[in-house]
């Protein structure tokens, strides 16, 4: 088992520190996930990339259109990596925040969710999608990538589901997954 | 970099082997070392290298982005080795001897592949896995959690024993003579840091394989290949191995040569440790494009080269781990986890089932079992698919799992009866495509997607052939459906293309003032009998026109193929010049403003340029006639293929150095230098103006294809043999690539549309 940095609630429960925490990824779901063409995508990032059309320092675009189920598209940065996700075939985009971030689990949470509806407002404008490809800003999943600072543990959500609670206000959130993946909540406007 | 990396080490402590952790921990003392500029370049580079760590493309910090090459601002300048950045994302490749793997290791590589990674675990031609987009700050981390699940990277790079592949069915197969896998682990781990094999001047590569039929090892392009045998004496069966050694695709493809007919089992691993002594020793070290074995088994000749393995093999101290393995051979064998149990025959299958198990499921030699193949798109696979095969692996199987060099995994020692179960468990989670070993089964090298050294896209390519093949599924014809289609993104042969059917290697082309990516046909290549023949490059086709390319060729094949004609023996029969006539309509690229698709490769919607391999700065004008007369070059080394097809080897011969000699001429020419006229000459001035300059250098194997040029004239008019010749064939059709490439880079073919 796992061992992150573990501390006692006021009722006595263990819980983990959540400003230990690091790696937020914010996935915004698709509404109509069949109007979207990933092909579509490709040439975006490559031009996301070459006009520098994001705060982040983007690299490479890799193409996995061939992986049923899988990461899809994706943008890979030096910070963070963009994707049209397509795990478990719900295709949305996927904030993956690979560096550290300064500040608490609220900033680190309030970056990853800025930058991923940030890219969904950019691809909704896209000439090819406009009109056509709508992200469901009330469905989201929020994981941590990384099992260490936060394992998919009741420990883990009990550090912070508070947190998530604060941040994302009329929202019902969900704990997701079996004790191998990544600790991951389901966050669904109320 | 993951800010969890300072408290895995605590957290998998005990988990680890101390000597391991010892290592690791010095490796990460590198790491910071080099951060603090105390260890040069080159000696990070390879220390890297020798855990596995690799560069990837772009970690120069040039990108091509279809406009123009530009920068990329890594926050850190520091370098990791010659010309990389830092900060560069790279890849990680992950040893599994023999394709040996279980659930936990499985569920390992998810957890990586999602948390360092892009989501996918990739299975290469050599049974390793590849991680991508990797930060050189998590790399110890990674290495740690593999360890501390029994897997190392020690030695998965660099000038070292890389992983021992052997066949994915040994054990279990029917035409093997015996289990080849107690062998191949064996050598792995005694290989494995051994001081014997720590001085090589290049990589040195063991398979083995159960039987001489069938392809599973790959053992005759291996530096080391080993094929079980047994002989009787006196009554009693013993063990051993038919020995073949120099073997090795990439630029220059040799097919091993036979050391000795049968290597007794106890004396396999001393026998490796005394060749690997003759390598550090006697091999090059200076020039790395001629310092595999099978350069130094050409230069001394197997006769010597045996007589020098055997001396050494006399001297070495005697070391108890060469047989303590045999030992425990009779106990260590796989076990199934359920009795066997004949396939009930049901009233009604699942949908698909059928088709699935005449492609995926092999019956095994043990009555009752099967092993069934889980076929990957391009060798990827996603976590929630590991994690699936492992649960499936404690359900059906006993954890016996391996991967494949067709960048598969199988399951081995399914009860039969449950076939129809485990199908649908698969197909729960899109694994149970129809396709092993077919012809929709393409198999890639990474080529421009990551690798430094890409030329064209091999894995846009693969995964368009995969497609096309897919849709026409049912109405592919039966005589087809078994054949092999590699690639490789460049000449390097990572995808083998030389031992499938129909084998492409990524090249350029300048046509109309652009470059346009293309790939080399190649045809003739045996996959069976262990890689038994390799196939020779007919001409370059434009990427975009590789599959029509594919529909042209197995369309004739299954027009005109004599009853059980095989596809090489049809290519054979039908002739070069018949195969380079089918492909030649496919050879004309539209001009730019009727359609630019073709100026873009498969997958990527950038203008296609070299500029990502990061060679040199414009020089000169585009000068259209030398195009004609590189052309007139790949002609006259097909033409001499010809030649060696009609049995005429001093033609053939002479037909290839004429070729190097003309395109030499061209290259001079375009800079408008003046050439006496003879052989001499042209080598001289050549030498002069574009190997001292190094201006025809290539990147990554600099003056090599010059050196082959040098070479083929000093050896003009020597005799030849078939296989001497057949080399030579090779080395003058990358003399003429690496002169189109050269031509490239002085002419700087434009990135945009030229005013």
């Amino acid at each position: 088992m796992l061992r992150p940095h573990i501390r006692r609630a006021r009722d006595g429960s263990r819980m983990i520190d959540p400003n230990t925490v690091q790696h937020v990824n914010v996935k915004v779901f698709l509404k109509e996930p069949q109007a979207l063409n990933l092909a579509d995508v490709v040439p975006i990032f490559h031009r996301w990339i070459r006009e520098g059309f994001l705060q982040e320092m983007l690299v490479d675009v890799a193409d996995y259109r061939h992986v049923e189920a899988g990461p899809g598209v994706l943008l890979i940065g030096h910070e963070a990596n963009y994707s049209l996700d397509n795990r478990e075939n719900r295709l949305g985009l996927l904030y993956n925040r690979k560096a550290s971030l300064d500040g608490t689990f609220q900033e680190r949470l309030s970056q990853a969710y800025r930058a991923a509806i940030a890219a969904c407002d950019r691809l909704e404008q896209e000439d090819i999608f406009r009109g056509i490809l709508k992200f469901d800003r009330d469905t989201l999943d929020v994981f941590v990538n990384d099992r260490l600072l936060a394992p998919n543990t009741e420990e883990s959500w009990q550090g912070l589901r508070g947190e998530l609670e604060a941040f994302f206000q009329g929202f019902a959130i969900e704990r997701q997954g079996e004790p191998r993946d990544l600790f991951r909540v389901a966050v669904t406007r109320r | 970099m993951k800010a969890s990396n300072a408290q895995w080490k605590g957290q998998l402590g005990s988990q680890i082997p101390n000597q391991l952790g010892a290592e690791l921990d010095v490796f990460e003392h590198e790491i910071a070392l080099k951060q603090q500029g105390k260890i040069e370049d080159r000696v990070f580079a390879e220390t890297r290298l020798r855990r596995g760590a690799y560069g990837q493309r772009y970690d120069n910090g040039q990108r091509a982005d279809g406009k123009a090459t530009r920068t990329l601002n890594y926050p850190s300048t520091n370098t990791k080795g010659p010309g990389t950045l830092w900060d560069a994302p790279g890849m990680q490749r992950i040893k599994i001897p023999f394709g040996g793997l279980n659930a936990s290791r499985l569920e390992m590589l998810a957890d990586l592949c999602e948390e360092y990674s892009d989501g996918i675990a990739h299975v290469t031609t050599r049974q390793d896995f590849q991680l991508h987009y990797i930060h050189i700050e998590d790399t110890p981390t990674i290495m740690r959690r593999l360890a501390s699940v029994g897997i190392t990277t020690r030695e998965a790079c660099g000038n070292s024993v890389r992983n021992v592949t052997a066949c994915p069915i040994a054990g279990v197969c029917r035409e093997q003579s015996f289990d080849v896998t107690p062998y191949a682990r064996a050598i792995a781990y005694f290989m494995l840091g051994h001081p014997d094999a720590q001085a090589f001047g290049r990589k040195f590569k063991i398979a083995f394989s159960g039987c001489k039929e069938n392809a599973c090892g790959l053992v005759r392009l291996h530096d080391f290949g080993a094929i079980a045998v047994t002989r009787k004496t006196g009554g009693e069966t013993r063990r051993g191995f038919e020995l073949w050694v120099g073997g090795g695709l990439g630029p220059v493809p040799q097919q091993a040569k036979l050391y000795d007919e049968f290597v007794p089992e106890e004396e396999i691993l001393p026998v490796a440790q005394a060749i690997g002594r003759v390598f550090a020793q006697l091999g090059e070290k200076k020039n790395r494009n001629t310092a595999r074995l099978k350069f130094l088994v050409s230069k001394l000749g197997i006769v010597e080269f045996k007589r020098l393995v055997q001396a050494e093999r006399e001297i070495l101290q005697h070391d108890p781990r060469w047989t303590a393995y045999l030992k425990d051979i009779p106990t260590s064998a796989e076990l199934p986890l359920k009795s066997p149990a004949l396939l009930q025959i049901e009233p009604v299958f699942p949908h698909g089932f059928e088709r699935w198990r005449a492609t995926n499921v092999y019956t095994q030699l043990q009555p009752g079992y099967a092993t069934v193949t889980i076929a990957l798109p391009l060798g990827d696979i996603t976590a929630s698919q590991l994690r699936l095969v492992a649960d499936l692996s404690r359900r059906y199987v006993r954890e016996t799992i391996r991967s494949t060099v067709e960048q598969n995994l199988v399951l081995r020692w399914v009860s039969e009866a449950d076939l129809p179960a485990l199908f649908t468990d698969l197909e729960r989670g899109h694994l149970a495509s129809p396709v092993a070993g077919t012809v929709v089964d393409v198999a890639s090298c990474p080529g421009t997607d990551t690798c430094k050294l890409g030329i064209a896209s091999s894995r846009g390519l693969a995964g368009e052939l995969r497609v096309r093949l897919a849709e026409k599924g049912a109405e592919l014809d039966e005589s087809i459906r078994g054949l092999r289609i590699k690639i490789s993104g460049c000449f390097n042969s990572c995808g083998q293309h030389h031992v499938a059917d129909l084998g492409f290697y990524g090249v350029s082309r300048n046509k109309n003032g652009y470059t346009v990516p293309h790939f080399q046909v190649v045809l003739g290549g045996e996959w069976t009998n262990n890689a038994g023949a390799y196939g020779l490059a007919i001409g370059a086709v434009p990427s975009k026109r590789i599959p029509e390319t594919v529909d042209r060729i197995t369309g004739r094949y299954v027009a005109e193929r004599a009853p059980s004609e095989t596809f090489q023996a049809f290519i054979k029969r039908i002739g070069k010049t018949e195969c380079k006539k089918m492909i030649e309509e496919f050879t004309a690229v539209p001009r730019h403003d009727e359609d630019p698709s073709f100026y873009s490769d498969w997958g990527d919607p950038r203008e296609f340029t070299l500029g990502d391999i990061g060679v040199g700065e414009c020089a000169g004008e585009v000068i259209a006639p030398i195009d004609f007369e590189l052309v007139a070059c790949e002609r006259e080394v097909f033409e001499a293929q010809l030649k060696l097809e009609s049995g005429d080897i001093p033609q053939a011969a002479a037909m290839a150095y004429e070729s190097m000699l003309h395109g030499a001429l061209a290259l001079l020419r375009v800079k408008h230098l003046p050439v006496e006229s003879g052989a001499d000459n042209i080598v001289e001035g050549f030498r002069k103006h574009f190997f001292d300059t190094e201006l025809f250098f290539d990147p990554f194997v600099r003056g090599k294809f010059a050196q082959d040029l040098f070479k083929a004239h000093e050896n003009a008019g020597q005799p030849r043999t078939l296989e001497t010749t057949h080399q030579l064939i090779e080395e003058a059709q990358l003399f003429i690539e690496a002169c189109f490439s050269c031509y490239a880079r002085i002419s700087a073919a434009p990135v945009m549309a030229p005013a």
